[in-house]
């Protein structure tokens, strides 16, 4: 149980980041710890205590198996995020030839 | 089996276009508008002569629940339709507009990994591969935002893909705690399960679910990045997100999941009844006080959601009419008001109201579909926005919803009143713009597109006639009041 708890402060603290972090790059990193948790999240419902990798050969007694399946979904969602973040990266880079800072709350040119 | 040729072909044409396409964009525009157009074509032959029965396409072979299954009913035939109306009507109105930004191919290559994306989403029956296509969606979406490479392009583009990841991470969370819940990830197997376990839990499940499709849909609470993202992105694209994204990724999703997979608890739809009003009365009030076309419609893109939302969120026969037909009839004249203000920014430079004027004379065909896209979103009588919007308030009537049906009526009054503005000032103004003040005239292929989705606003009326509309609309109606036909038609189909 402590570790989901401690999983979901770690998505919290990415919460935290995007919402109260000024700093583009502070922000980048916070939606990659909100992404990370949500990985750790699907690895831990499929951890059991004890168990074996799910192969099967000869010779040997199945026994309690860790579910394969969330370890798949969590290598196709890093794939995603790793795109998502360069994508993030390319545009503050981008902002930042436009607005010379790294600073939310200095780039406002859209409101209202 | 067509069913995954919905996802196929348009992702077969965005990497041919990629290789195949030089410095210039003749083959990106050819390739795209033939793929689109054969997407349409499958998607009405679906429509019309499969309409009653439910298709299963389990890929590579293996059964339910181990495959990956693709799940074709009414519903999805209906929104295919929907998206690759406007998709198609968007790349020829694209043709002559991208050329005035940048001329590249890649326009064509991003805008058909969008409809890949959000076909994908449509076609899925498998949550996780639904999150996939999602993704797919978004990522081209960010980047045709910033497609025409200006500082608040680029800001927009930055807000939107950061709250996209954030809602990313919920639905993700969301689908890892289904599948620890069901052990599995069909959604009819979730279904299924989730009926025989107690209702909390899919209070639980549908609370992720909901805060994250509804950063997609743009309900209020959730909406701030949609008038930044909407109102910079190239006319055509706008029309795509206003017009089908937010529908396919937002509305769709939260039906799909809420009425065929979470069996429609009363919760849900009190929660939609109530972001649905909170959208239409908050987005209407912030659209009345802006002067930027785009943002103007934008901003009325959110209260339009908001109709759709309570039209669910009743949950009787005439409230999903009435939802159903104001989803179509909000993609066809959202996107032709959104083409309207792309035409008067490529003639005149200018998105500010108060820079235009009489256009009338400067821009005929412009200024005349504008008005028969206004005169719909208002809900003016022979125009389909008249009568969703009309089914929606007699359902709240019938539900003995008086106080939310008075919002909603106060909420098309000011719907009415933000489109007097807009045509008032924007084009039948007081200053009168000759046509020696056009710096560059408006092309066949865009003049064909608003003229054609003019003509829908008016035809589409004609779906809800009796005898044609049980035809046509029951059907879509039936998937999602009839809660467990999903469940069954799927697993029988396996």
């Amino acid at each position: 149980m402590t570790v989901y708890v401690l999983c979901f402060a770690l998505f919290l603290v990415g919460v935290y980041g995007v919402l109260t972090k000024r700093d583009l790059i502070k922000i980048i990193l916070s939606t990659g710890i909100m992404g990370y948790s949500a990985n750790l999240f699907l690895i831990l419902f499929a951890y059991k205590k004890g168990a074996i990798y799910p192969i099967l050969s000869k010779g040997e007694e199945i026994k309690a198996m860790v579910d394969p399946l969330p370890q798949a979904l969590v290598l196709t969602s890093i794939v995603i995020e790793l795109g998502i973040t360069a994508m993030l990266v390319a545009l503050a880079i981008k902002l930042y030839e436009k607005y010379k800072t790294f600073d939310i709350t200095k780039i406002r040119r859209l409101s209202g | 089996m067509i069913l995954p040729f919905f996802v196929i072909i348009p992702l077969l044409a965005a990497f041919l276009i990629t290789l195949i396409s030089g410095k210039k964009d003749n083959w990106a525009i050819i390739l795209s508008i033939l793929a689109e157009l054969s997407v349409l074509v499958l998607a009405v032959f679906c429509y019309f002569f499969k309409l009653d029965d439910v298709f299963v396409y389990s890929m590579s072979g293996w059964k339910i629940p181990y495959t990956i299954c693709l799940v074709q009913d009414a519903l999805s035939c209906f929104m295919l339709i929907v998206i690759s109306t406007i998709a198609l009507m968007s790349l020829i109105f694209s043709v002559t507009y991208i050329r005035h930004l940048v001329t590249s191919w890649r326009y064509y290559a991003l805008f058909m990994l969008l409809v890949t994306g959000m076909n994908g989403v449509i076609v899925t029956g498998d949550l996780f591969n639904l999150f996939v296509f999602m993704e797919i969606a978004l990522f081209s979406a960010y980047a045709l935002v910033s497609y025409g490479r200006k500082a608040e392009e680029f800001e927009a583009a930055f807000k939107y893909a950061i709250m996209g990841s954030v809602s990313s991470s919920l639905i993700l969370v969301g689908i890892a705690i289904t599948y620890s819940y069901t052990s599995s990830l069909t959604m009819a197997t979730i279904a299924e399960t989730l009926k025989t376990k107690p209702v909390e839990v899919t209070y639980w499940l549908g609370g992720l679910f909901l805060a994250g499709f509804g950063l997609k849909a743009a309900m209020v609470p959730f909406h701030a990045w949609l008038p930044d993202a909407h109102s910079s992105a190239p006319a055509p694209i706008s029309s795509m997100l206003s017009g089908v994204l937010i529908k396919s990724l937002g509305v769709y999703t939260i039906v799909r999941l809420f009425f065929n997979v979470f069996g429609a608890p009363a919760l849900f739809g009190t929660l939609l009844l109530v972001f649905g009003t909170l959208s239409i009365i908050v987005a209407s009030f912030l659209a009345i006080g802006q002067w930027d076309i785009k943002r103007l419609l934008a901003y009325s893109s959110i209260s339009q959601i908001g109709f759709i939302l309570v039209g669910f969120g009743v949950g009787n026969f005439l409230g999903i009419l009435g939802a159903i037909f104001h989803l179509l009839s909000h993609a066809i004249f959202k996107s032709l008001l959104f083409y309207n203000t792309g035409a008067v920014e490529m003639a005149l430079g200018t998105r500010d109201m108060r820079q235009m004027g009489d256009l009338r004379k400067a821009l005929p065909v412009t200024s005349f579909t504008s008005m028969v896209g206004s005169l719909a979103i208002m809900g003016m009588p022979p125009f389909n926005g008249f009568f969703s919007k009309l089914f929606i308030i007699m359902a709240l009537i019938k539900a003995k919803l008086y106080f939310v049906a008075f919002l909603v009526v106060g909420g098309s009054i000011l719907t009415i009143a933000y489109f007097v503005k807009f045509q008032r000032y924007g084009f039948r103004g007081d200053r009168v713009i000759e046509k020696d003040m056009v710096k560059e005239p408006i092309s066949f292929g865009m003049k064909f597109s608003m003229g054609f989705l003019a003509v829908l606003c008016l035809l589409t009326s004609v779906m809800l006639i009796p005898g044609i509309r049980e035809a046509v609309i029951d059907p879509v109606i039936n998937v999602i009041a009839n809660k467990t036909g999903y469940i069954q038609s799927v697993l029988s189909g396996r």
